[in-house]
């Protein structure tokens, strides 16, 4: 195997990975189309796109998970190895995911050589000698990590650390970051990008996916955009201006509506304030959040705009209570509803009916004396929900288990309805749901808001954000910008939510 | 191992030297001897309630009391630390046990009447472990049953067969050679109790030293990880139920040797002890955390317990109910002192 042990770029720069031409389809789904792209030795290469673009395909194609249908892929020069040759795959390629993949019980030197014995070491492990390589390998790499520690006391950032060690170990020289900042603070992501530069120096090439554009202009050399499959634009990060990067992800024409966004133009009508968190700081996995401030009155629907791992989803499970608050306050006037992020998880208990789900959150309302439950109060319920969102069903008791997705996410908005709150609050109610869905469910929280009900609408997806009469943008655990008069500009929305000066 | 080139000159080059935080070693070990203080606690009562107790007859018994129950336990802990466990060592632990008699012992004292040489016997218990060892380790992991209820079913099963065959008898008159693990001493020591702490020594060392020993934490720790590092998951795994029902296997021939029969009961309810004590000694029912050392500490407690009570004037028909208690005790003394227990 070549080695990129030469510090002087004297010749053109080598890859280190490469695409050339490879296109990928998932049954109708073209997930990418003739793609290539080439890590060099000794670069940080940015990869940015919008969710769904085909980041996490190619990805997979470089890392030997899925084979493409088109093209092919080389490092440093020789076509892949085989996809059962896993071992081959590691020397060659290493991609950190967010999901670790560290052994929590195992100290962080046995984590590095995972499976693989030392120097001299046969089937007995040699404690010793082991210790001292990774201990060598942390300081030849300027890797500040004590390597008899156990890996489950390790942060976030020591576990990545662990993992680049140990695809470094394995003498992969095609490093794949996917998000590495997504759950760091800023002084892990300098010291990250500290550790990403000297890695540079030693010949690594970088491939570095980020949703937050400013990291790309401080790490990368070059970036490519990939949007609906295709690499819409690649070269030199310093030739290519903010303006034309976020051009390039979002396209030129644009997809269903107009460059704005249309929404509600609705002021007037507003009546008290009946959500208002002051100094809201919670610190959490999915992204912690400082110093949150807002407040939602009846009648109007406030639409928190951030990626994942923004915090915005964290700040709506502080409101309603799932998340304990480091400080701050949270005041609610009334009953709040709440149609949680993963409705799997915490939507709905899916061998009951929709009548049962829907008024699961009103049982006490709707049983007699000795917690007898009427079964008629129960279907008035649920009738009127299935009636209001328009639930496509065989009966009121057929188990929610087997409706499709939008039907499912609308029989948790009718639970969340049902209880008549004053405040809802909904994370990404339309994920994963089919149009005419989207479309019930939108007119549905359309028609709450209309009624006097203080809405929060924390979503990623623009088309929700239709029904939203102001919009805060959450980036890194901070509210950054308020957008208060629609209709709204696309470009400038996305650059405030990828974390971009607004400067368009 | 490939030499990076990020050798500048500006790197200051330290020393590397292989020196351990005591740090480290001192929390490790604090957590595998948690169980100490209550032992010295448990041997002064036992002291405290006869005279006995503290004589070298009586702390032998002990030993040889917790030498069969010592086996299972390593076995157990073995699957536990990959993550799954076992519930049918009991049955193994009694019909393996049971079958080598079976076909060595003469018609009159409830044997078959084949009268195989003891030697063979002895393979026959060695087989049948490693037979329902296969077996379960094939189906839990390559047919993904569920460990609980598929280990379950297995120990009714194995606990039926061995009291079908016998029909309530007992297999008693047992060649010396059979029994010779479980009846014979070495130095005043019964040789159960060498094989059981020198099974505990190898097991220890070969998780700590052994590359597969290693990989077993890594499995049990995080099974996608290592999968991801190539490790042979899967073959680690089934080998494991393999190993362990064949330690099973053996542990039920000393219980046969300190009796010199084989009951038809052989074996029944003894898993309970054996969660118990692998447990309270630190193995993770999550997999991946704990280790030989703290299993032991278990072992001997439960044998203490076990001594004390009888050696007590409580009633036998209480002592299950004692010995609950104590295992929750001890449960909750571990919780507190030692970390990320249980």
């Amino acid at each position: 195997m070549q080695r990129f042990s030469s510090t002087g770029p004297a010749t053109a720069p080598a890859t280190v990975g490469e695409a050339v031409g490879v296109s990928k389809s998932f049954g109708e789904t073209r997930a990418l189309v003739d793609v290539s792209l080439s890590v060099r030795a000794g670069e940080c290469h940015g990869l940015v796109g919008r969710n769904g673009a085909g980041k996490s395909t190619l990805v997979s194609l470089f890392t030997g998970l899925i084979r493409p249908d088109q093209g092919g892929i080389t490092f440093a020069g020789a076509p892949a190895p085989s996809l059962a040759d896993r071992a081959a795959w590691l020397a060659r390629v290493a991609c950190v995911y967010q999901r670790s993949m560290v052994v929590p019980p195992l100290t962080v030197a046995e984590n590095v050589f995972l499976n693989r014995p030392v120097a001299g070491e046969g089937a007995v492990i040699n404690w010793k000698r082991m210790r001292v390589e990774a201990r060598e390998l942390m300081l030849e790499w300027g890797f500040d990590l004590d390597v008899d520690r156990e890996a489950a006391t390790l942060t976030v950032e020591q576990r990545q650390i662990v993992e680049i060690a140990r695809a470094l170990s394995i003498g992969a020289r095609f490093l794949i970051l996917d998000e590495p900042t997504a759950a760091l603070e800023k002084v892990a992501i300098d010291r990250l990008f500290e550790r990403v530069r000297r890695m540079r120096e030693g010949g690594v090439g970088v491939l570095y996916i980020s949703h937050h554009l400013e990291e790309i202009y401080e790490i990368c050399d070059r970036v490519s955009v990939v949007r609906d499959g295709e690499v819409v634009l690649s070269g030199d990060v310093a030739d290519i201006g903010q303006a034309r990067l976020v051009g390039a992800m979002v396209g030129s024409a644009p997809p269903r509506r107009a460059t704005e966004i249309e929404a509600v133009d609705r002021k007037g009508a507003l009546g008290d304030t009946r959500l208002e968190v002051k100094g809201l700081t919670v610190v959490a996995r999915g992204g912690s959040v400082r110093d949150v401030d807002l407040s939602v009155r009846a009648g109007e629907c406030v639409g928190l705009v951030g990626l994942r791992g923004s915090g915005s989803s964290t700040v709506a499970d502080a409101i309603v209570g799932l998340l304990k608050p480091r400080s701050g306050s949270i005041a609610i006037h009334g009953v709040v509803g709440y149609v949680p992020q993963d409705r799997h998880a915490r939507g709905f208990a899916p061998q009951l009916g929709i009548d049962e789900n829907v008024t699961l959150s009103v049982l006490r309302r709707i049983s007699r004396r000795w917690g007898l439950v009427s079964f008629r109060k129960r279907t008035q319920i649920a009738e009127a929900e299935v009636a209001r969102l328009q639930i496509v069903a065989r009966a009121l008791d057929q188990p929610v288990a087997t409706l499709s997705g939008g039907n499912q996410q609308k029989v948790v908005v009718g639970r969340a309805l049902a209880a008549e709150p004053a405040v809802l609050v909904a994370v990404n109610p339309t994920v994963g749901v089919d149009v005419a869905s989207k479309e019930a469910l939108l007119d549905a929280i359309g028609q709450v808001r209309d009624s006097g009900v203080a809405v929060l609408l924390v979503s990623d997806d623009f088309e929700d954000l239709r029904v939203c009469s102001k919009l805060l943008v959450m980036v890194r655990g901070r509210i950054v910008s308020e957008f208060d008069e629609p209709p709204w500009d696309r470009q400038r929305l996305i650059a405030a939510v990828e974390g971009l000066e607004v400067a368009v | 191992m490939a030499q990076p080139a990020a050798k500048s000159e500006q790197m200051v080059v330290l020393p590397v030297v292989a020196r351990r935080d005591f740090r480290y070693v001192v929390v490790n070990w604090f957590r595998e001897l948690t169980l100490v203080p209550v032992i010295v606690v448990l041997m002064i009562a036992g002291a405290l309630v006869d005279p006995i107790f503290f004589t070298p007859s009586n702390l032998i018994n002990v030993a040889e009391g917790g030498a069969a129950l010592g086996m299972v336990v390593v076995a157990e802990s073995l699957i536990l630390l990959t993550g799954k466990f076992d519930i049918s060592l009991q049955g193994t632990f009694g019909l393996a046990a049971l079958l080598g008699a079976w076909l060595i012992a003469p018609k009159a004292s409830e044997g078959l009447g084949t009268e195989w040489s003891p030697a063979l016997g002895l393979l026959v218990v060695l087989l049948v472990g490693l037979a329902v060892g296969t077996f379960n380790g094939f189906l839990v992991i390559k047919a993904n049953f569920n460990a609980f209820i598929f280990t379950l079913a297995v120990s009714i099963l194995l606990t039926g067969l061995q009291l079908g065959w016998l029909g309530g008898q007992t297999v008693y008159n047992l060649p010396a050679a059979y029994i010779y693990l479980g009846a014979e001493s070495w130095f005043g020591v019964p040789v159960a109790v060498w094989v059981t702490v020198a099974t505990f020594a190898v097991a220890s060392l070969f998780l700590r030293y052994h590359r597969i020993g290693r990989s077993m934490y890594a499995i049990g720790g995080n099974l996608e990880a290592a999968r991801a590092a190539g490790i042979p998951v899967d073959r680690i795994r089934i080998g494991v139920f393999m190993v362990a029902s064949v330690l099973a296997a053996v542990g039920g021939l000393m219980q046969a040797g300190r009796v010199t029969a084989v009951t038809a009961g052989q074996g029944s309810n003894l898993i309970f002890g054996v969660f118990a004590a692998a447990v309270i000694g630190g193995i993770s029912l999550d997999g991946g955390r704990g280790r030989m050392v703290g299993a032991l500490t278990g072992v001997i407690l439960l044998s203490l317990v076990t001594n004390i009570l009888t050696l007590s004037s409580i009633s036998s028909t209480w002592i299950d109910a004692v010995d609950g208690a104590i295992i929750l005790i001890a449960l909750g003394l571990a919780k507190v002192i030692g970390t990320e227990r249980v």
